[in-house]
């Protein structure tokens, strides 16, 4: 019988067949974070022009890459609340918050550090960086908001459409380089053109780190929407006894 | 180590930061996880208990 996507909507489902996946993907973080991370800083050269601190890449971009793709995921997922009303999907959102708002920190802290000696400057107004901070800020509203409501239902419906808004901004920090041609920021560090992207002696490195940062997410996302279901399930049943 | 010149203190307070970060959200995440699990392990079990001791009551 074909196995439909929507049945790790049962909470039981998604239990059971995280259970049996979380050690692999966990290993294979391991794996993935520490051949990345290892090449990257001490087997890589120094770039021509940035000095050693394009070493900075491999937890740079990695981290900027999650920052908005966690955001774009709690979309997809908070859509199929919205439209479905699958709890596990919208403690998935619930869940993933966190982990985004750590991996915009990161990067807001490494691109800081990077952009010192770079371009002589800690912060800058740019498009880019400024549409990063407001994504963090949301970060920090959708969680806020979850803590604030009693009502896990209104609490997932309010959270769905701040996420629903604040998409705006993650799409604004992928292309706000390109849409605005000013500011500090460079352009996108991969391409599919290979005149554009970066040399193979950084790319290799960095694929292994960015394979790393997408299974750490995988990772903590399953580990912590185990937690919210099993938090969900208690409340529920802390609530049945008192109605008792 | 590699030698990182000028820019040693730049490299490494970043891998510094990140990696810091990375290892509180694993550690908080692990410790919110057992919580969770023990907790409605322990609620479960209580339950059970009870249920045990009013069925026994009712037999008696």
């Amino acid at each position: 019988m074909p196995m439909s996507i929507w049945e790790y909507a049962n909470p039981k489902k998604f239990m059971q067949t995280s259970s049996a996946v979380l050690p692999w993907v966990a290993g294979l973080t391991v794996i993935c974070l520490v051949v990345g991370l290892v090449w990257g800083f001490f087997f890589t050269p120094d770039d021509f022009r940035q000095g050693s601190t394009v070493k900075i890449i491999y937890v740079h971009v990695p981290s900027a890459m999650m920052a908005i793709n966690v955001w774009v995921m709690m979309l997809v997922t908070s859509l199929i609340w919205i439209i479905r009303r699958h709890h596990v999907s919208v403690l998935a959102a619930k869940a993933a918050a966190p982990i985004g708002a750590t991996m915009t920190v990161i990067a807001l802290f490494t691109g800081a550090i990077w952009g010192q000696p770079m371009w002589g400057t800690w912060w800058e107004w740019d498009p880019r960086l400024t549409s990063f901070l407001i994504l963090f800020l949301f970060y920090l509203g959708y969680i806020a908001l979850w803590s604030a409501i009693e009502n896990s239902d209104t609490a997932a419906d309010l959270t769905s459409i701040l996420c629903l808004v604040g998409s705006v901004f993650a799409v604004l920090s992928r292309y706000a380089a390109q849409f605005w041609n000013q500011g500090l920021h460079q352009g996108a560090t991969l391409s599919l053109d290979k005149e554009e992207n970066i040399s193979d002696v950084f790319y290799y490195p960095l694929l292994f780190c960015l394979a790393g940062f997408v299974l750490l997410f995988v990772t903590l996302l399953l580990i912590r929407t185990r937690t919210e279901i099993r938090s969900r399930r208690l409340k529920a049943l802390r609530l049945r006894e008192r109605m008792a | 180590m590699p030698d990182l010149g000028k820019y040693a203190v730049e490299v490494l307070s970043a891998y510094g930061v990140s990696l810091a970060f990375l290892v509180l959200l694993v550690a908080w995440t692990l410790y919110q996880g057992a919580k969770a699990k023990e907790a409605l392990r322990s609620y479960e079990e209580r339950r059970a208990q009870d249920g045990r001791a009013s069925s026994k009551e009712a037999a008696e």
